[in-house]
């Protein structure tokens, strides 16, 4: 039958019919219903497996705070393990499934874990699992694991996007009942930028869930009312929706706003969650109270819930999990859920009320004093077990159980800055206390103001006062003030298998269990038992253990103490904290000013850093890399090549006193480098270990412009800031990047200058005596583009670097490439680059690895002893400059067949290979087109000296072991008469 | 006059303009731009100069100034990125130099930064996807550095509620846009 078990009323939308299917069966329900609202309406009781003993589950509360109700929501790259029911808000074609359960949910074979309940208790597999200690991992774990298990994980990338945002407001109000929404009024009204936040997706609270008047209207109206009248104010903004997870540092709070949680999918572009950041200098907390149950044994069944839960599922969904329903209760609440459910025609089977003193009632039986002890019923509750107050047994026959132990305020965000809640022996219960996170106050039912009345007053007295509001509080509504009256009742005495936490399946027996074997302190109690620690945190269960153990230990519950509360106040998905930074967006991506015609020509590319550069540019009829690596290194060093060097940091450096600036930066000295003339720096830190390499060029007398290595641009800028703020503040200096601004290209090889005067304007000289080695000058170009040349040659050819203002790189390389046609110039990309600067000896990242010196780099006598500068006295320390010391070499295979690979270290031609006998590694290596073997670059103790010696360059991870010759760094034109050509 | 043609940031031969809703993001390549910092002991004689060229003290932290020909915004102490039309200001540097002369270092920025303007409605809910800063608090001519998808941004308010003014960095262009029309399709 249809929705058997819905009522009358609510706030659903009847109207609107939603199709969805639990476990494969098709169901019915209606706008504004939840899943289990929906299920329980449809007769479905049992939603879940417990995580242990795989005990039949259905739902215990109607909130977030459920510990049972965990189904498997959507399916496919949308699955989503751990989901609880009670939250899901009901679409059309929703799909659900039970989990941890085998092969079904009505018949789990796992549920054989309960029969042998004696041997899994509490700490159960650290006693049992001792022994041989190799099984742990590989065997007992993954066992235990499997039959333990929640959700599954589709194992597909998620196909939804996540976003995160930021929100500012005077007066954060977190939880929208009676408390906060009276809050947002009182702060919205008086003009004040308000952010009202609520998890649920219809904002009043606990106002929906009773039949509850405030001034002589159905409570449900005036929060109606309330939000359309919030909704209205430009200053206030709601989040349904929207938890509130974690309160962090300086009134910084995150929000998942479940964006698109309610739909099938997310609209085009839409995100299905945003993490936003909030920062409110005032916090108000409204997050209301939850209902603690009462452990008996077999109070899991599914039908036994929290009494102001089935009140929610009545009055707000019109949903009963049952048709004859008993409830048991410690106080007056219990009564108000028998009272709500006869009016909506549910038969009260009786009331159990602990209190030998419960008020009576006409329209149902009131048993005072007695106590349920047992619950019977195989997938679902049959009949109560209850225990008169004469001593004698009772059975009644019932579909459901409200189980009433009073209210806990729910304090969670109050803690999350290790703030401990107090004890309030007025109400049994803890409430905020000792120092709350900077700016937040509490008020309504999560300070223990549990009326309506009391939760409207505190809310308007709050915000007024943290927002410092003058004048006199405005009346609040007229509303119920029913005295609250909570004796401490948290189990039947003599229980054993009753349950604390559902969840994670701990019993009152644990709890004991725990006691006898010596956790006692709370936090062994929590973490023995695992009481607390599944996804729920504990919101239904952990009062209950805190109170058996103090009644064990013959402390008082305060004395017991609480365990910490973390963020997330519920679970998070991974993905709201990724937001958009996964994939191709994990971070932004820099392209060169030639990118696009790099592109076009083929270019393969890599990742440098952020920088996507062209590895290597591969033409018609090249199947491997080597083959056009080899050829661009070739045709370079035969005619020209054109290589975008653009992402070489650039910093402008200006000042009167620039050039003494670079001579504290640099080693080498910098103060008489002539204007119009470019010198390579060698830049030390300060514990005198190489830092990076570059060039400066001097334009001006105070205009000089530095390069830094690609990977190290940022680096060297924060560096020379702050030397230039800390150690220099009396140098009259400015800096600032100019890296994308400049499109720069390397123009190389024998006919690169050939090349340039076809492209610079013939006013300027740029011959061998007009603009020699290391010069470096502002001209212009292609009739009148202002450009800049430097002579400067990281191939060790005659080559020039040319900048134009970035916009125009593309067009200056399409011109180059034109203009260059009858030279046969060839771009060239990275790989080139590399094998050419290897070729040459020219130290780069693999050589400046933040362990070798100026010494290590064969430039020690660069060091100036001259003159003071960052890391220069520091390099002279004995340990750096010991006789043997690693000295930058060059290497070639013996047999020029043989492979040459970074990383291997070199050792004696004979003798062992162990660390004791390291004589030094190879950090380049490269195939040379030039040479036609490989060659490499690597530091040797002593490698000056050591030029013709042969040697095992041995690797042991790659198995390799080949007989090299040591030999000059600079294979190619060691005199560099090719540069100065 | 040379014969190379330029690119805008995102690689196109024109502007690009993209709307969302009512809201619409155009790269706006008719800016040239400059850094402005004031030589040591020169402090006072460049904050002068500047109030001369723009018509108004030079703007504090927190702060641009928007006018023509030049626009200012406060990039550290003693710090300003000057702005004005590319079609007349091509050498701004130059310009800025014959006009602050030596007591400010002056360093073209141009081709160093990309810009998007947004105009239209729904900027803050575009904004507060985009980096930490408090729209709904901005006001006509307060301007901030801040990051967006990683990248150092100025964000420049040129009218809360119609009007704003993102530079990032050029060679990132094509993310920057990118985080930009996310946003604006998540928002709007």
């Amino acid at each position: 039958m249809t929705q058997k078990n819905r009522l009358s009323g609510g706030q659903i939308g009847r109207d609107t019919t939603l199709k969805f299917t639990f476990d494969g069966k098709q169901y019915q329900g209606h706008q504004g219903d939840t899943l289990a609202s929906a299920l329980l309406a449809n007769n479905v009781r049992l939603m879940g497996r417990s995580f242990k003993y795989h005990r039949p589950r259905g739902p215990l509360t109607a909130g977030s705070e459920e510990p049972n109700a965990i189904v498997e929501l959507r399916g496919g790259a949308r699955q989503e393990p751990n989901t609880r029911a009670t939250t899901a808000e009901l679409y059309n074609g929703l799909t659900a499934k039970s989990q941890n359960r085998w092969p079904s949910l009505a018949f789990d074979a796992m549920a054989i874990n309960d029969r042998f309940s004696n041997f899994l208790t509490a700490g159960f597999y650290y006693k049992t699992f001792m022994w041989p200690a190799a099984f742990w991992e590989k065997l007992y774990e993954p066992i235990i694991r499997k039959a333990a298990g929640l959700g599954s994980l589709s194992m597909k990338p998620d196909p939804d996007a996540y976003d995160k945002g930021f929100r500012h407001c005077d007066l954060l109000v977190i939880g929208a009942g009676p408390a906060g929404l009276m809050a947002a009024l009182t702060a919205g009204r008086a003009g004040k930028e308000v952010i009202l936040a609520d998890e649920d997706f219809r904002m009043g609270g606990r106002l929906n869930s009773e039949t509850l008047h405030i001034d002589d209207a159905p409570a449900t109206d005036w929060a109606a009312q309330s939000v359309a009248e919030l909704s209205a104010l430009p200053n206030v903004r709601l989040m349904p929706r929207t938890t509130v997870i974690g309160a962090f540092d300086h009134g910084i709070y995150g929000a998942v706003e479940r964006v698109s949680d309610h739909l099938h999918t997310p609209d085009p572009g839409k995100p299905r969650q945003t993490l936003w950041r909030i920062y409110a200098p005032r916090t108000l907390l409204c997050a209301g109270a939850t209902e603690r149950p009462i452990a008996f044994d077999n109070n899991d069944r599914p039908g036994v819930m929290l009494a102001s839960a089935i009140r929610s599922y009545a009055n707000r969904w019109a949903a009963t999990p049952a048709q004859r329903i008993a409830v048991f209760t410690n106080n007056d609440d219990g009564h108000r859920t028998a009272q709500d459910l006869l009016a909506k025609g549910v038969k009260i089977a009786a009331v159990v009320d602990t209190r030998p003193d419960a008020p009576r009632a006409d329209a149902y039986e009131v048993l005072r004093g007695a106590q349920v002890i047992d619950t019977k019923g195989r997938l679902g509750l049959t009949f109560a077990e209850v225990k008169l107050a004469d001593g004698t047994l009772r059975t009644i026959e019932c579909g459901a159980l409200g189980v009433s132990g009073g209210w806990n305020p729910n304090v969670h965000l109050t803690c999350h800055q290790r703030g401990r809640p107090t004890w309030d022996d007025s109400l049994a219960a803890f409430v905020p206390g000792g120092t709350l996170p900077p700016g937040m106050s509490v008020a309504g039912a999560a300070i223990g103001a549990l009326s309506t009345h009391g939760a409207l007053t505190t809310g308007a007295a709050a915000a007024k006062k943290a927002l410092g509001l003058k004048g006199r509080t405005p009346a609040t509504p007229k509303a119920e003030d029913a005295p609250v009256s909570q004796t401490p009742f948290w189990y039947v005495e003599g229980c054993s298998r009753a349950w604390l936490d559902q969840q994670n399946d701990v019993t009152v027996k644990d709890v004991k269990l725990s006691h006898q074997e010596g956790f006692r302190s709370v936090e062994h109690l929590k973490r023995y038992t695992t009481l607390g620690m599944a996804t729920d945190q504990g919101k239904t269960s952990n009062m209950g253990g805190l109170a058996i153990m103090a009644e064990l230990a013959g402390k008082a519950i305060p004395e017991v103490g609480t365990t910490i509360f973390r963020p997330p106040y519920t679970p998070t998905a991974i993905g709201a904290f990724a937001g958009r930074i996964r994939g191709m967006e994990f971070h932004p991506t820099r392209l060169t000013p030639s990118h696009y015609w790099a592109k076009e020509r083929g270019a393969v590319f890599v990742e440098v850093g952020n920088w996507l550069r062209a590895q290597w540019f591969p033409i018609e009829g090249e199947t491997h890399w080597r083959e056009s690596v080899d050829r661009e290194v070739t045709a370079t060093r035969n005619s020209v090549g054109v290589c975008d060097c653009t992402t070489l940091g650039k910093i402008d450096v200006q000042g009167t006193d620039a050039a003494a600036f670079l001579n504290k930066l640099y080693c080498n000295g910098f103060a008489k480098l002539a204007v119009g003339k470019t010198r390579y720096g060698l830049m030390l830190r300060e514990d005198g270990i190489a830092m990076d390499d570059g060039t400066a060029a001097r334009l001006e007398e105070d205009h000089f412009v530095v390069t830094t290595t690609t990977a190290n641009a940022a680096r060297v800028y924060q560096h020379m800031e702050f030397v230039r703020q800390c150690l220099f503040p009396d140098m009259d200096v400015q800096l600032i990047s100019t890296t994308e601004g400049w499109a720069q290209y390397a123009v190389a090889g024998p006919n690169s200058r050939k090349l340039l005067q076809k492209v610079v304007d013939p006013a300027f000289d740029i011959s061998n005596e007009g603009f020699p080695f290391m010069a470096c000058a502002n001209i212009t170009i292609c009739g009148g583009l202002r450009a800049r040349l430097f002579r400067i040659s990281f191939s060790g050819e005659l080559a020039f670097e040319i900048a134009v203002p970035s916009r125009y790189g593309d067009a200056l390389m399409r011109k180059l490439m034109s203009e260059g046609a009858e030279f046969d110039v060839t771009p060239y990309g990275t790989e080139a680059l590399g094998v050419m600067r290897i070729e040459k000896g020219h130290a780069a990242g693999n050589e400046l690895n933040g362990t070798t010196t100026a010494l290590n780099l064969g430039m020690g006598r660069m060091v100036s002893k001259a003159k003071d500068s960052i890391g220069s006295k520091l390099s002279e320390r004995p340990g750096l400059n010991e006789a043997d010391a690693l000295i930058q070499v060059g290497v070639k295979p013996v047999d020029p067949s043989k492979a040459i690979t970074a990383g291997g270290h070199l050792m004696a031609e004979t003798g062992p290979v162990n660390a004791a006998h390291d004589q030094g590694y190879i950090t380049s290596a490269a195939y040379s087109p030039s040479l036609g073997h490989m060659i490499g670059l690597g530091f040797l103790k002593n490698g000056a000296e050591r030029l013709g010696e042969r040697m095992r360059l041995v690797s042991p991870v790659t198995r390799l072991t080949v007989e090299v010759e040591i030999a000059s760094a600079h294979f190619v034109d060691p005199e560099g008469e090719r540069l100065r050509a | 006059m040379h014969d190379l043609s330029p690119l805008t940031p995102l690689g196109g031969t024109a502007p690009q303009i993209d709307t969302v809703a009512d809201l619409t993001c155009t790269e706006q390549c008719d800016l040239a731009l400059a850094s402005v910092a004031a030589r040591l002991g020169q402090e006072k004689a460049c904050a002068a100069a500047l109030q001369k060229l723009l018509g108004a003290a030079p703007p504090v932290a927190g702060k641009a100034h928007l006018a023509a020909p030049y626009s200012a915004v406060w990039a550290g102490p003693d710090q300003w990125m000057l702005g004005a039309d590319f079609a007349t200001h091509e050498d701004i540097a130059a310009q800025l130099k014959a006009a602050l002369k030596d007591t400010a270092s002056i360093t073209e920025q141009t081709d160093a930064w990309c810009c998007f303007d947004l105009s239209g409605e729904g900027i803050a809910a575009v904004m507060e996807l985009l980096c930490p800063v408090n729209m709904r608090a901005l006001a006509s001519g307060d301007a901030t550095r801040t990051t967006i998808h990683h990248l150092g941004c100025f964000v420049i308010c040129g009218d809360p509620n119609g009007f704003v003014r993102i530079l990032g960095p050029r060679a990132s262009a094509g993310s920057l846009h990118h985080a930009i029309l996310t946003a604006m399709r998540s928002a709007l």
